[in-house]
């Protein structure tokens, strides 16, 4: 299914390619405000700017700013079906920059579905509906492209990739979305910051990458790089499964550290346990394919007491 | 969508031929017969015991059949190839000749200037003679000896007479036969004993070398408690003249010694590459065969160990690249002919764009030879649906008394690996080679770091293509 190859046909693949040294000088520009696609866009954002400053609180209060009128991720009327079969029947949800929000749902109810659709996995086809990233248009962009856009997937299963090595892939990833490569001494040096900060073992950092990883570890090593490439938008593909309650307080420690002015997070998730370590701003709750219900922590909580029947039959026959 | 038909992912090698227009001072007449061996062995003013070896192998050359397993091997013309150029004849080429791709590989590798002439064949005579010399000195002073065949013969007759063609007759096959009626050029090295070398010999140190000829024949001698590592090839394509290269690999490990032997061959894709390598392992020696097969149209090699006596170790490991109309037939033999001796051989094979890969082995364990050890694994990875994987693991055992064991995977890479990969910001072309080289990781790593930094480039290189 050949697309354009981005929103910003100026910057096209082969435009870039034709402009060479002068796509280039706008590219560094670029990355100093952040890894923004097109420059004309960047400059458009105040609070982008400000947030490279040094000043904590003046970020911060920016971040208020942000929350009320800057929407990072914005999902309308989403509708997507895998091999013919309609999974999303019109999702609509907004994760306003550096804000965290949960969606629920009982299995089946497509909430991997929208993971895998907003990172542009193959074999989710998008039928009607827009999904726009800092003002992009995502749909039309191929999955690296949107990596290096800012938006990130912690993935329920990882693939096992053997043979490479956990910090020469991290390497690898970080330098995509960099226009001068990190030394390797640096490199090393953020990556042992890290994994201590995620409580890991140096040796991990040359395991080949999730090959023979008990769950805790795979889960782990997928919030190992989303601290290492520090994405804008973080999605949590039920990474609280397959955790022990020592793993689980490990992870959202991590990703409670990580949260701030910068990172917004949309957790997936089955059950509210994990929204007792990673406070939610906002809840959703995802039944058959759409955002049934959506407010503060009070309907996860509610949800916990009560379970998904109260939504309908169609949820109620599940469980894990 | 994000992960483009597998088919767009170019991987292309060598779309280009080469050609060469100009006439190279002596040149053997095409095909072969007793007159062309008799005028090679008297342009090289031989022994007469080697011209009796030449014209032997040609008539055991003739009566041999075609193998008629492996590879298609039905459009090799012996009638229309050069069986012999003089060495100083063949720098024939100039530097503005040499396809501007290929340049640019070599620029693309980092290969410096004058190794670069000596690989697209502008010159016979590899520039770096201080180099060399230094080396030399070196090894000369422990007594190694390092040359070509031709002047290993010349200097060391006695040598060469005592080993050459014991441990592959000249009748083994059809082609070691064609080899030892016409060879010309390879390496010969003797190590004294319990003389360690601790640089890896490289063919291409030698000066003005017929090294690269294409049918070549090496001979080396590892005395008692020795130790060399000899590596031939490069990860940069190389340019045939003749479209036949057919070389024989001779190696004898004494007692406690230790050979590693080093591949890397990238033949321009036109080419049939059969060769024949064999060693003999003495009691507690080690004979290591390395080889990885990018290129050619065909090739087809398996790499033995001969284990003699008790305590003996053989290993191959092997890595094989197939693309468009190309066919990797390659694999290993171990023999293993005294007790406790032991094998491993690991295989690993790529196929893409309808490249077609095998790994055909054989182990054999003679009566008697008793608690031997044979570890098998070969592993092939599939690029796309068109391309093509078979293993042919034979085991001769006819001794109860050991441990045998064999393990065969093929994957493909597969669209959640890709996904993953791309998810984290790495383009398609970075996450296909990501994929490849983890995949022969474990070969790599055995490389000598310049080669393995060199493989994992060329990996790059093939897998950028025409997306974007």
């Amino acid at each position: 299914m050949p697309r354009a190859p981005s929103a910003c046909p100026g910057f096209s693949r082969k435009n870039r390619r034709k402009l060479g040294r002068a796509y280039a000088r706008c590219y560094v520009w670029e990355e100093q405000l952040g890894p923004a696609r097109s420059p004309t866009r960047t400059i458009l954002q105040p609070a982008r700017i400000v947030f490279l400053g040094d000043h904590r609180r003046e970020t911060h209060s920016l971040r208020m700013t942000a929350t009320n009128g800057q929407t990072t991720l914005s999902i309308r009327d989403l509708h997507v079906s895998v091999e013919d079969t309609q999974i999303l029947r019109g999702v609509t949800l907004d994760v306003p920059a550096g804000e965290v929000h949960a969606l629920m749902g009982p299995n089946g109810s497509g909430k991997s579905t929208l993971a895998n659709t907003l990172m542009g996995h193959p074999a989710y086809e998008v039928t009607a509906g827009q999904v726009h990233f800092k003002g992009q248009d995502v749909l039309e962009l191929e999955t690296d492209e949107r990596a290096r856009l800012g938006l990130f997937l912690a993935f329920q299963y990882p693939a096992e990739i053997p043979g490479v090595r956990v910090a020469s892939f991290l390497r690898l990833a970080l330098n995509a979305r960099r226009e001068a490569e990190i030394s390797v001494m640096e490199f090393r040096r953020l990556l042992m910051e890290k994994m201590q900060m995620l409580r890991m073992d140096p040796k991990f950092a040359s395991r080949y990458l999730n090959e023979g990883f008990s769950g805790g570890e795979k889960k782990r090593n997928e919030i190992l790089q989303l601290a290492v490439l520090e994405p804008e938008l973080a999605i949590l593909d039920e990474t609280d499964s397959g955790l022990d309650i020592d793993a689980l307080r490990i992870v959202a420690d991590g990703v409670n550290r990580l949260r701030g002015s910068d990172l917004g997070v949309l957790v997936i998730t089955h059950y509210q346990r994990l929204l007792n370590y990673i406070e939610p701003d906002r809840v959703h709750v995802l039944i058959d394919g759409r955002v049934v219900e959506s407010g503060g922590k009070e309907v996860a909580e509610r949800l916990e007491a009560e379970g998904y029947e109260r939504y309908g039959a169609a949820a109620a026959s599940e469980d894990a | 969508m994000a992960v483009k038909d597998i088919e767009q992912v170019g991987l292309d090698t060598y779309k280009f031929g080469f050609h060469d227009d100009i006439q190279p001072v002596y040149t053997s007449p095409k095909g072969l017969s007793e007159d062309v061996v008799r005028e090679i062995s008297r342009q090289k003013d031989e022994p007469a015991w080697m011209l009796d070896f030449r014209l032997e192998a040609l008539r055991q050359f003739e009566q041999k059949s075609m193998p008629t397993w492996g590879a298609d091997l039905s459009r090799i013309d012996f009638d229309d190839i050069h069986y012999y150029i003089r060495p100083q004849d063949r720098q024939a080429r100039s530097w503005d000749d040499v396809p501007d791709d290929i340049k640019s590989t070599f620029d693309k590798l980092g290969i410096p200037e004058a190794e670069r002439k000596f690989l697209a064949g502008v010159g016979a005579q590899y520039d770096s003679e201080v180099v060399y010399h230094s080396i030399k000195e070196d090894l000369e002073e422990q007594g190694v000896i390092f040359l070509d065949m031709d002047s290993g013969l010349r200097e060391h007759e006695e040598i060469v007479r005592e080993y050459f063609g014991t441990v592959i007759p000249n009748g083994d096959n059809k082609f070691a036969a064609l080899n030892s009626a016409v060879w010309s050029g390879g390496s010969f090295v003797y190590v004294p004993e319990g003389v360690r070398v601790d640089i890896p010999l490289q063919a291409y140190f030698r000066i003005n070398a017929e090294n690269m000829g294409q049918f070549e024949r090496t001979l080396i001698i590892v005395e008692p408690g020795a130790y060399v590592h000899y590596v031939e090839g490069c990860t940069a394509p190389v340019y045939a003249t003749d479209s036949l290269h057919s070389a024989v690999v001779e190696i004898i490990v004494k007692e406690g010694g230790r050979c590693r032997y080093t591949t890397i061959q990238n033949w321009s894709t036109d080419v049939f590459n059969l060769v024949t390598k064999r060693a003999v392992a003495y009691r507690d020696a080690t004979m290591e065969w390395v080889d990885g097969n990018l290129g050619s149209k065909v090739t087809m090699k398996y790499p033995a160990v001969y284990l003699m006596e008790p305590g003996a170790h053989g290993e191959v490991l092997s890595i094989a690249f197939a693309g468009e109309d190309q066919h990797q037939d390659a694999g290993a033999k171990m023999v293993h002919a005294a007790p406790d001796t032991s094998s491993l051989i690991t295989s690993k094979s790529i196929s893409r764009k309808g490249g077609r890969t095998a790994y055909r082995g054989y182990v054999q364990v003679m009566p008697d030879a008793e608690r031997c050890r044979s570890n098998v694994e070969c592993d092939a990875l599939l690029i796309d649906d068109r391309s093509r994987s078979d293993t042919y693991p034979y085991m001769d055992i006819e001794e109860s008394d050991v441990a045998i064991q064999h393990e065969a995977t093929v994957s493909k890479v597969s669209d959640q690996q890709l996904f993953y990969l791309m998810s984290r910001g790495l383009t398609q072309e970075q996450a296909m080679a990501m994929v490849v080289s983890g995949f022969i990781e474990p070969i790599v790593k055995e490389l000598p770091m310049e080669y393995a930094v060199e493989m994992n480039r060329l990996i790059e290189l093939q897998m950028e293509g025409s997306i974007g």
